[in-house]
């Protein structure tokens, strides 16, 4: 079982490492003091567990899982007792440890754990790595595969059972989702603000309130998502 | 307040081994000043909410060294400053003090 432990904190990172030490099969792969570094990780590298802290400066740990997609399985760590039930409303969330962890409490963690992964393989889609910003990305309209360059795109709006790609030229309307053609997109030029919009970030023209000004379009930024854009720009 | 910061803690999680040990009291060694200071820092320019987050990290400090009492307290102080209240202020700082002394004699 492949984990990284996510904590602001070094003596409670340190503390979960030590624990992991005691659970056969058992690997910390990585460990984060922050939840951005972890969110470029997992991006790229697979892993089967996060221990999560909640409470960590600019991204927490609630808008680290309010943001990751496909996430591992999660294991939140911290002083907040008060956050328990809210934590079990999400799947992925095996258990929930109060620091300071004892031995005793992580012991049966790790038996929640063998039992969750016992029901569900430990297997995730693998993440492409090698896209290529200047590659283009071909839709099919009509039986026609149309050729878009990723520059060209300003933005991907989800309509129902479709989405919709603007380009400063035309809309094209297709047959997908916005999950399927984030997977395609180069994460240096493309953002999810929303749960219903991609932008090209490129392409931001102002950003007022919790909107986005795109050409002529408004785009409104989610809380859970507004933290990843403002780290993605070049703030004076 | 009677209670004092102990090693019982680390020693469970060690389970005897003192090369943890000294590399955790070392990370202890560290991190705690510093988030004394920016607790002090905080406090002085007024800034309770932030001062709240740094008191969140230090119970879990007084959690780790034992300090069952003043961790409630601590989590009490938290909730207080994020409403503006520092009437624990004075009992928190002592146990702020023990633990820096504590720091210092195991150093």
């Amino acid at each position: 079982m492949r984990c990284i432990i996510v904590d602001d904190e070094t003596s409670a990172r340190a503390i979960v490492a030590e624990l992991c030490k005691t659970i056969p099969d058992m690997e910390v792969v990585a460990e984060f003091p922050n939840a951005l570094e972890a969110l470029k990780y997992i991006r790229h590298t697979k892993v089967d567990l996060i221990f999560l802290d909640i409470h960590m400066p600019k991204l927490s740990g609630v808008d680290f899982i309010e943001t990751v997609n496909n996430p591992p399985k999660i294991v939140l760590t911290t002083s907040d007792k008060n956050f328990a039930i809210e934590a079990y409303e999400y799947e992925f969330i095996v258990d929930y440890l109060v620091k300071p962890i004892s031995s005793e409490r992580f012991k049966k963690c790790a038996c929640k754990l063998e039992s969750t992964f016992q029901k569900t393989p430990l297997e995730q889609p693998e993440i492409n790595t090698t896209q290529n910003e200047d590659e283009d990305l071909y839709i099919n309209i009509d039986r026609r595969l149309i050729k878009l360059k990723f520059m060209d795109i300003l933005l991907i709006e989800a309509k129902g059972d479709y989405i919709e790609i603007q380009t400063r030229a035309k809309r094209y309307r297709v047959h997908s989702t916005l999950k399927k053609i984030k997977e395609k997109l180069p994460e240096c030029r493309f953002l999810q603000i929303h749960r219903s919009f991609i932008i090209n970030f490129t392409q931001i023209i102002d950003i007022q309130d919790n909107s986005v000004l795109i050409e002529r379009s408004v785009i409104p930024i989610s809380r859970s998502n507004r933290p990843e854009l403002m780290q993605r720009l070049n703030l004076l | 307040m009677t209670e004092k910061p102990n090693l019982n803690y680390i020693k469970e999680i060690s389970g005897g081994n003192e090369e943890f040990e000294k590399k955790f009291l070392t990370i202890i060694q560290t991190e705690f000043p510093k988030e004394k200071i920016e607790y002090a820092e905080y406090l002085e320019r007024d800034n309770l909410e932030e001062s709240a987050k740094v008191v969140h990290k230090i119970k879990h400090k007084f959690g780790i060294l034992g300090l069952n009492s003043g961790y409630k307290l601590a989590v009490k102080y938290e909730e207080d400053l994020k409403y503006g209240d520092t009437k624990l202020k004075e009992e928190f700082h002592k146990i702020l003090q023990s633990v820096e002394e504590f720091i210092l004699k195991i150093a």
